[in-house]
């Protein structure tokens, strides 16, 4: 019930803490996944790459 | 001057492609972000009816556009993969992916959000709401299928034929639940029944542009971990700058 | 080996199914047993006010055929799978379309009819009225074979995949939802004096469009996930 008082008090801030912080967390949280992704696959590709070097070798 | 598209289409040229037209986006997505959000909240008035809480609607509406877009675009791009058997299509189709099924989550949190002041209610069984859950399902189901076939060839194939069938019973899902809303007499207090004021339409564009260009943003950067990934074999990646350092 | 006709070739295939599928007629009852208990198990849940459980029992009843169709969904295709019959079907000079069409059938035949005849019994533990239990039948016999035919398309994507079981109900169970709405609705429909024919004829199209489109999806399905 106090949530209810609480929202209708402060419409802005229920919009900015329940929608677009949620929201602009999972955009940040998204781009993190995508960011750390890229780097292991890069390591992944490097090590395959060095390990065919070697073989060469 | 005549551009030769299909040289894009392979995956050595569109992984460069990418690289350069990712910082565009994304600078013009944050951008717009901005100038959407300065619009939506400083210009536009608050609402007769609704109040403040309609200011929801500029990440609500734009994240519902495109989940339903992303879908059908990641659709079409699955069932290019299944009939001309092109790798890019394939790839793009399971990168876009997990933007539209979070954009559907989002969708889905703020439309909870919007109804509790304005329902009185976390949750109301409306058409819309329902067919953007379902929307979430198809998404996990395609995600989840993909994830579980070990072979890279045969999960394109079998999410490819999954996406299809799914877009193909899209429709009738949400004519069904349409029907089904209208049987069982659902919310009365709908967004069109009140008239925008322009600035309300101005911000609500601006942040639909604006998720786009983060849609795009995501999808080309998920696109090219997935072609290092799959291509790791050939020699052009061994000879990619970012490789070689 | 001739070409067969695809009507003697259908009829092959069913006969085919349903004498294997007697010859394990465990399996037939287990889906048969959960659909009961699972059905019954809602009162316990809920309550034993009549009138909430009259109003419940077409939504009860639908879901739990859904759920009872998934669970022998997984048996499809599988056991020819793993016997290798499944490739021989692929590589045989027939149409797959309707070697698949005939192993629906089968399908239906031994684990939705079932279920729409066991349907009355359940109805009347629900204190259904005798014409609700009637538009009830009728819409499980036109929706049970679309379960059947939709979830033969998950069953075949999922061939042979490890945890395949409730990876296939989470692909299929969101496609089934409009046979679900319109099943209920009729039913609903009726308790309230309102005519059945526009729920029905629309579940009666689902089927149609059902039998032309799925077969052929289905046996695109199985060539990609034997290639």
């Amino acid at each position: 019930m106090s949530l209810d008082i609480w929202m209708r008090e402060n419409p802005l801030s229920y919009i900015w803490i329940g929608s677009y912080a949620v929201a602009f967390l999972i955009f940040a949280i998204e781009i993190a996944m995508v960011k750390h992704k890229r780097k292991i696959t890069l390591q992944q590709v490097r090590l395959m790459r060095e390990a065919d070097e070697s073989e060469q070798e | 001057m005549a551009i030769n598209w299909f040289k894009y289409s392979a995956p050595t040229t569109f992984y460069g492609l990418a690289g350069k037209l990712i910082p565009w986006f994304a600078i013009s997505a944050a951008v717009l972000c901005i100038v959407g959000l300065y619009i939506g909240f400083v210009v536009a008035p608050a609402d007769a009816q609704q109040g403040e809480f309609y200011r929801i609607i500029f990440i609500h509406v734009p994240s519902s556009i495109l989940s339903m877009f992303l879908y059908l675009i990641m659709a079409a791009y699955a069932a290019m993969g299944l009939i001309f058997n092109t790798r890019l299509s394939s790839m793009m189709a399971s990168a876009i992916a997990p933007t539209g099924a979070l954009f559907a989550f989002i969708s889905l949190w703020t439309g909870a959000l919007w109804g509790k002041p304005m329902w009185g209610a976390w949750w109301v069984w409306d058409a819309r709401l329902t067919s953007e859950l379902i929307l979430l399902f198809l998404y996990l189901g395609f995600i989840s299928l993909h994830a579980s076939i070990d072979d890279p060839r045969r999960a394109d194939r079998a999410a490819a034929l999954l996406a299809i069938v799914g877009s193909v019973n899209v429709p009738i899902i949400y004519f069904s639940v349409q029907w089904w809303n209208t049987l069982h007499q659902g919310s009365t207090i709908k967004f069109t029944g009140t008239s925008m004021h322009i600035a309300m339409q101005q911000a609500m564009f601006t942040m639909l542009v604006a998720c786009w260009l983060y849609a795009i943003t995501v999808t080309l950067m998920r696109v090219r971990s997935i072609i290092l990934e799959r291509e790791r074999h050939t020699k052009w990646i061994t000879e990619l700058a970012e490789v070689k350092a | 080996m001739k070409k067969l006709s695809l009507f003697a070739l259908l009829v092959l295939v069913v006969r085919r199914d349903l004498v294997l599928a007697m010859r394990r007629r465990a399996d037939v009852l287990t889906t048969l047993i959960f659909f009961v208990m699972v059905v019954s198990l809602f009162p316990l849940g809920v309550g034993p006010e009549m009138d909430m459980l009259r109003k419940m029992a077409p939504g009860v009843l639908w879901v739990a055929a859904l759920l009872a169709s998934m669970l022998s969904l997984g048996r499809l295709f599988s056991a020819d799978y793993l016997d290798g019959t499944l490739e021989q079907m692929l590589l045989a000079p027939q149409s797959l379309s309707v070697l698949v069409l005939g192993k629906m059938v089968s399908h239906w035949m031994v684990s939705g009819l079932p279920l729409v005849l066991m349907t009355p019994v359940l109805g009347l533990q629900f204190d259904m009225s005798m014409q609700a239990i009637a538009v009830l039948i009728l819409g499980l016999l036109l929706g049970t074979p679309i379960l059947s035919m939709v979830g033969a398309i998950g069953a075949a994507l999922t061939l042979g995949l490890r945890g395949g079981g409730v990876l296939l109900s989470l692909l299929v169970l969101p496609l089934c939802i409009p046979v679900l709405i319109f099943g209920t609705g009729a039913v609903e429909a009726v308790t309230s004096g309102l005519s059945v024919s526009s729920h029905l004829s629309l579940m009666g199209a689902l089927l149609v469009l059902a039998l032309a489109f799925t077969p052929w999806v289905t046996a695109q399905a199985l060539r990609i996930s034997m290639e």
